[in-house]
């Protein structure tokens, strides 16, 4: 009797991947998915946090995709070893601060560690030559399959037909006849695919996987980076750039200022961690304070809390500091002018 | 019956549904979860994920700015 064979398909909820996936499934293969989350995917928590989102939560993509397919999807948390990709990465940073193809790397050398640990036999992902400018391109593919240790056992159903046959096309698991032969960046043959499969509400993320592809983000990370000195960060440092309006007036220290309810309630889970403010003698939003501000930074930062608040037009506003350890006191201040100077927006 | 609770007020999708997986590997099939969350997306999120692996969501409910997901750990648990 035939061994049943068995893949895992790298899912990150895009069309690309999905295709892969079902490519190899229709030749017989078992396949499961498995999901890699660095704390920058862009799957989930930002539609948790602002109030309008959460009325409408978003569906997580690779949950959804293996659903369609029917398939087992595991998730798997690597934000901590993510961080010496992100901060070392050996290959460099894409146009932002996304280190695509050493992130490649560590997710097709991380999928090898669990095929070996779970019995499975090789691995799939949605890869496409020539379709992304950094970690798919015809030099950087087999760079990808040579450092993540997996070799041979990587296979592109999607472009297979225009690379090396890998192991399970050599020993005839699967059949290279029926693999693809894409590439470049048109999207016109996933297109048709998914149409023949009938997957119509697949998710087209326009410039990657995560928010490192994001200029604003990274440009916040960046400033994260050079405000502490060195590149490090923690998942809290991450889940709060994408929160509030931030706000530097100076090197040392920064604002974090809600913009709406449900950016206050969740900025309301870090008073422990921040010295926090917000207006008692006006509405207004909750403030977390970042870094090492003297008495007269924090002057300057309650008059910013006021100058967000009700109060903004009043000679004087009552602002609450509180300190980690939850003492208080209340600075009386004038909101600062209507418009701050434009290099304090981060 | 046995019932475990899992925490996971303050963590942000798909955090929730990584603490779920990796709790009920640990569950015998039949035993009961209960999963405590603050982030709406496990609404959605952690039903999608036990429809996908042969987990049963028994009872949802919200209030308070929580939301529970009560989980029965399915027969082919793995
Ligand atoms: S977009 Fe982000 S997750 Fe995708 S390969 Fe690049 S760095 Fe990795």
């Amino acid at each position: 009797m035939n061994t049943q064979r068995k893949a895992v398909a790298l899912i990150s909820g895009g069309l690309d991947s999905m295709l892969a996936a079902k490519t190899v499934m229709d030749q017989g293969i078992h396949v499961e998915g498995i999901n890699f989350f660095t704390g920058f995917c862009v799957e989930g928590h930002t539609h948790a946090i602002r109030e309008k989102d959460r009325a409408k939560p978003k569906r997580n993509n690779s949950l959804w995709v293996a659903e369609q397919l029917g398939i087992k999807l595991h998730i798997i948390d690597v934000i901590e070893e993510y961080k010496n990709v992100l901060i070392n990465p050996k290959h460099g940073y894409g146009a932002h601060l996304n280190p695509c193809l050493d992130c490649k790397i560590f997710m097709v050398n991380k999928a090898k560690q669990w095929i070996a640990e779970n019995g499975f036999d090789f691995i799939i992902t949605g890869e496409v030559i020539g379709q992304r400018p950094m970690s798919q391109r015809k030099d950087t593919m087999p760079v990808v399959a040579r450092e993540s240790g997996a070799d041979d056992l990587l296979l592109r159903p999607l472009c297979a037909r225009n690379l090396t046959p890998t192991l399970p096309e050599r020993e005839g698991w699967i059949d290279r006849e029926k693999l693809h032969d894409f590439s470049g960046r048109s999207r016109k043959p996933q297109m048709e695919m998914a149409e023949r499969y009938g997957f119509h509400e697949y998710s087209q993320p326009a410039g990657g996987c995560c928010f490192l592809t994001d200029k604003n983000y990274s440009a916040k990370l960046a400033d994260l980076w050079q405000a502490h000195g060195h590149k490090d960060y923690e998942l809290d440092d991450v889940m709060l750039l994408k929160v509030g309006r931030h706000i530097r007036p100076a090197p040392h220290f920064k604002l974090i200022v809600a913009r709406e309810e449900g950016e206050g309630r969740f900025l309301q889970g870090y008073r422990k961690e921040f010295v926090s403010m917000a207006a008692t003698s006006h509405n207004g939003p909750l403030v977390l304070i970042d870094g090492s501000p003297s008495a007269e930074d924090l002057y300057l930062a309650a008059g910013i809390t006021a100058r967000y608040g009700q109060g903004r037009e009043a000679e004087q506003v009552d602002v609450k500091i509180t300190d980690k350890d939850g003492l208080e006191r209340t600075l009386r201040v004038k909101p600062l002018a209507k418009e701050l100077p434009q290099e304090w927006y981060i | 019956m046995n019932r475990e609770i899992l925490n996971a007020r303050r963590l942000l999708c798909p955090l929730p549904v990584i603490r779920t997986q990796n709790k009920i590997k640990e569950m015998r099939p039949g035993a009961h979860l209960e999963v405590i969350c603050t982030d709406p997306g496990v609404m959605q999120d952690i039903p999608a994920w036990c429809r996908i692996h042969g987990h049963t969501v028994l009872e949802t409910h919200s209030g308070n700015h929580e939301y529970v997901i009560l989980i029965e750990v399915g027969g082919q648990n793995g």
